[in-house]
């Protein structure tokens, strides 16, 4: 029984996140409910939608621009999809807040359920979306390594990272609004920043310097390397990843508590 | 102040101050120029002034007020909506609160689905909802309805199925702000009912009306408050007729 906790003030954010489980639960039945509601194909457009996009991408890069990756297609859809997730999540969580204005003005919750609830709605989009994955290892004969096991952790990575930036992205948007047009900018920019449909080898050492400084490379080389290589990595990726993950997370945290107290002015 | 184990809410000299940006900033560009020519001028505006009050387990308070005295402002604190620029509030217990009418509702999601969100949103999974279902519904009148988005409901309808959840989830306080003032008449009735019901079961009552012949009925305390300050305070015969004859005064 929720025993109006917000006066607790020492009460943490994994007992908020324990107390409010069936929320996020909601939050992301709804979430999905409407974004499927009107469409005929449903849950199918998650796994056709990056297919098509990963058919348009390789017909671009290997007639057109020549490219020589080893598995192309798998390589590409990889790179997708995980981009998407961030791209997708951190862009529904940044207006979580305010499309839930109806909500916390009539009722007290805790304010971060929402970016992060965001996230997970995306996330099991992107699990839908997976199968479109698989669709190309079956198609391409892709071999099958052991490491496929593994790919939950650069998953797991990338999820905290996206609810890191969410909550910044969220609390920051309540004061403005213009935050809105500009992340779509953002999120193309990083993108090309993004080694997706090109290699970081093909770079100068400068190039791919700069590229090691984003996380997203480092999720999306961990996760390639796991399917597609199946060779375990060593042990700099792998702190790359949880590092950059947990860090982003905890200032994603402490900025949104900042943030979060006068967000009922200004909704 | 009376800090026994018995109160359910202590209010305590809670102001809300709010800041009527004269325009409000939400571009980034403009904000940081106003900032740095320090051109962001405020009126700064109290919604409440000093109010205190505590309440008993059990008890009934009703709040009273012309329109823009700050009866919502002083429920949404107490509710954690908001918090107040000074002052505490120390509520004992879990709330169900209907502000403004509205429960929280997602438009765009029908009834049934708005009844595991907005129980999820007070703290309850599916399968508590699910034992209640049946008769919130049934309370509400809604079973024909029950599919339709709520974005399509009359504002009664919409009102009746807050209060059905409201009160089927039998929090230690039930707020409840303006809700008799659109259900028709038999729907009023049964919410008075329900409300008696709850209280002489242990229910604590925050009640907003407009009519203050109904607060004096239902409530065995009031509070009147005029621009923010509390005018009167204390038993509801006694503040209900003064404000009735205030009322005939100004009009
Ligand atoms: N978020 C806000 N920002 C600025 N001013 C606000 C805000 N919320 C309320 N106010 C102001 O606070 C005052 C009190 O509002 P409130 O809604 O509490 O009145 P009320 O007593 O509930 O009125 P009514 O009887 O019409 O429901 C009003 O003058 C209103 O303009
Ligand atoms: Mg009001």
């Amino acid at each position: 029984m929720a025993k109006s906790s917000f006066r607790i003030e020492g009460k943490t954010a994994l007992g908020h996140f324990l107390t409010y489980r069936p929320l996020i639960h909601e939050l992301v039945t709804r979430d999905l409910k409407v974004k499927y509601r009107r469409s005929f194909l449903g849950y199918v457009w998650s796994v056709l939608n990056p297919l098509l996009m990963m058919c348009l991408q390789a017909w671009v890069f290997t007639v057109i621009f020549k490219s020589n990756i080893e598995n192309y297609p798998l390589y590409l859809i990889i790179g997708n999809t995980l981009y998407t997730f961030f791209s997708e999540s951190t862009t529904i969580s940044m207006n979580s807040i305010i499309s839930n204005a109806g909500l916390i003005k009539k009722v007290y919750i805790p304010k971060f359920i929402l970016p992060i609830s965001s996230v997970v709605s995306s996330l099991v989009t992107t699990l839908f979306s997976f199968a479109a994955i698989v669709i190309v290892m079956i198609i391409t004969r892709a071999p099958v390594h052991w490491t496929i096991l593994l790919v939950w952790f650069p998953l797991l990575s990338m999820f905290l990272f996206n609810c890191g930036v969410g909550m910044i992205l969220s609390g920051l948007t309540v004061y403005f609004r213009d935050m809105q047009h500009l992340y779509g900018v953002v999120t193309l920019a990083l993108m090309y920043a993004t080694p997706i449909f090109y290699s970081i080898d093909a770079m100068t050492p400068e190039v791919q310097f700069m590229i090691r400084l984003n996380p997203i490379y480092h999720y999306i080389n961990l996760f390639r390397c796991l399917i597609m290589i199946g060779g375990v990595p060593g042990p700099n990726t792998w702190f790359a990843c949880i590092a950059s993950a947990t860090v982003t997370m905890i200032i994603g945290l402490m900025v949104f508590r900042k943030l979060q107290k006068n967000f009922l002015l200004h909704i | 102040m009376d800090t026994t184990e018995n109160t359910a809410i202590i209010a305590d000299h809670i102001s809300m101050k709010f800041n009527l940006a004269q325009e409000r900033t939400e571009a980034l560009k403009e904000y940081v120029i106003k900032k740095i020519k320090r051109q962001l001028h405020y009126t700064e505006f109290y919604a409440l002034r000093d109010v205190s009050f505590s309440l008993k387990k059990g008890g009934s308070l009703g709040i009273i007020g012309r329109n823009g005295s700050g009866k919502s402002t002083l429920l949404k604190c107490i509710a954690g909506v908001m918090f107040p620029t000074k002052g505490t509030v120390t509520v004992t217990g879990s709330i169900a609160p209907l502000i403004e009418l509205g429960a929280g509702f997602d438009p765009e999601l029908t009834a049934k689905e708005n009844v595991y969100l907005n129980g999820a949103v007070l703290g309850h999974d599916r399968a508590f909802m699910n034992e209640r279902f049946d008769e919130i519904i049934d309370f509400a009148e809604l079973w024909e309805f029950v599919d339709v988005p709520v974005k399509n409901y009359s504002s009664g309808m919409y009102a009746r199925l807050g209060f059905a959840i409201a009160t089927e989830i039998k929090a230690d306080v039930l707020i409840c702000d303006e809700i008799l003032s659109v259900g028709d008449m038999a729907f009023q009735q049964k919410c008075r009912k329900r409300m008696e019901e709850l209280l002489s079961g242990g229910t604590t009552l925050l009640y907003v009306g407009q009519d203050p012949q109904t607060v004096e009925e239902m409530c065995a305390e009031a509070l009147w408050l005029d621009h923010g300050r509390v005018r009167e305070y204390g038993d509801s015969y006694k503040v209900c007729g003064a404000y009735m004859d205030y009322l005939d005064e100004i009009s």
